[in-house]
């Protein structure tokens, strides 16, 4: 098998991830798209971990696992904290900064 | 893609029918899926072609023969993750006909951004790596080999991992707390 297959295939999974974090209003869903995004580097690593036959590249993959989990946590939390506020988990109405 | 193409056809390494296919497979199942996160009108819809993308991810880790890797992915995204986006769609009373707008009218902006990305990165790509080949004999790494390096080179990483988990649920509790 080719790496480029794989890494292909992560491209495209980072680019429509990027695709729903610019166009989606919805809280809940930007981290989804988030998600996409975190999954794609993973494919990455562990194709690269497959090339070189080193291991660092799957713990690393462990790693962003983990982290992600972490990141879920706290983005839902902010997120339930957004819709207690506003009434609403659309993140256009999130201006408050807006001069 | 040519040079994809005629990297494969004079190569003289054995071509891996089977594995190819089923990469194919997947990849298609997973790109489909992606898009339809992103683009469907419904959440829980988007949390289920969720699950069907990490799902998808977790065996191609198995094609790459990261066997360990693709347990923790089922047991924490699939398992964990996803469950936790489930609690939130229902904790904010997300639309579940279709009826409130998920997207933004800059689809067009978002798409352009994107699809220019992609075109970026595939060159990039197929520049750098064009004809590499991943070994032909891929055995599936074990995990005593992941366990000796998690505990052993990358010990301190670890350990900072474990307190940054712990720091983040902490604090996600305080965060959504109602007080």
């Amino acid at each position: 098998m080719l790496l480029n297959e794989f890494l292909l295939l992560a491209a495209a999974l980072f680019c429509i991830g990027v695709y729903g974090v610019i166009s989606r209003r919805n809280g809940v869903l930007v981290l989804m798209s988030i998600e996409l995004i975190l999954n794609s580097v993973n494919i990455n690593l562990v194709a690269f971990s497959a090339m070189t036959g080193a291991v660092s590249g799957q713990v690393f993959a462990l790693f962003v696992i983990a982290v992600a989990a972490a990141e879920v946590g706290v983005g839902l939390a902010i997120v339930l904290a957004i819709f207690r506020l506003y009434r609403s988990v659309d993140i256009d109405d999130v201006d408050l900064m807006k001069g | 893609m040519t040079v994809l193409l005629a990297a494969a056809a004079n190569a003289d390494a054995p071509v891996l029918v089977a594995q190819n296919v089923a990469f194919g497979i997947i990849a298609a199942i997973m790109v489909f899926s992606a898009i339809r996160v992103v683009t469907t009108s419904n959440v829980v819809h988007a949390a289920v072609y969720l699950v069907m993308v990490l799902a998808g991810a977790a065996s191609q880790f198995i094609l790459l023969g990261a066997e360990f890797v693709a347990i923790t992915q089922v047991l924490v995204y699939i398992g964990a993750i996803v469950v936790l986006f489930l609690f939130g769609i229902m904790l904010t009373r997300a639309p579940m006909e279709g009826t409130e707008k998920l997207s933004r009218d800059n689809w067009l902006v978002a798409g352009a951004t994107s699809v220019v990305l992609l075109a970026l990165l595939v060159y990039s790509l197929i520049d750098g790596f064009g004809g590499d080949r991943l070994p032909a004999d891929l055995a599936p790494t074990s995990t005593a080999a992941v366990s000796d390096s998690i505990f052993g080179s990358y010990l301190v990483p670890f350990e900072v991992l474990s307190v940054l988990l712990l720091v983040a649920l902490i604090g996600a509790i305080v965060i959504a707390r109602r007080d």
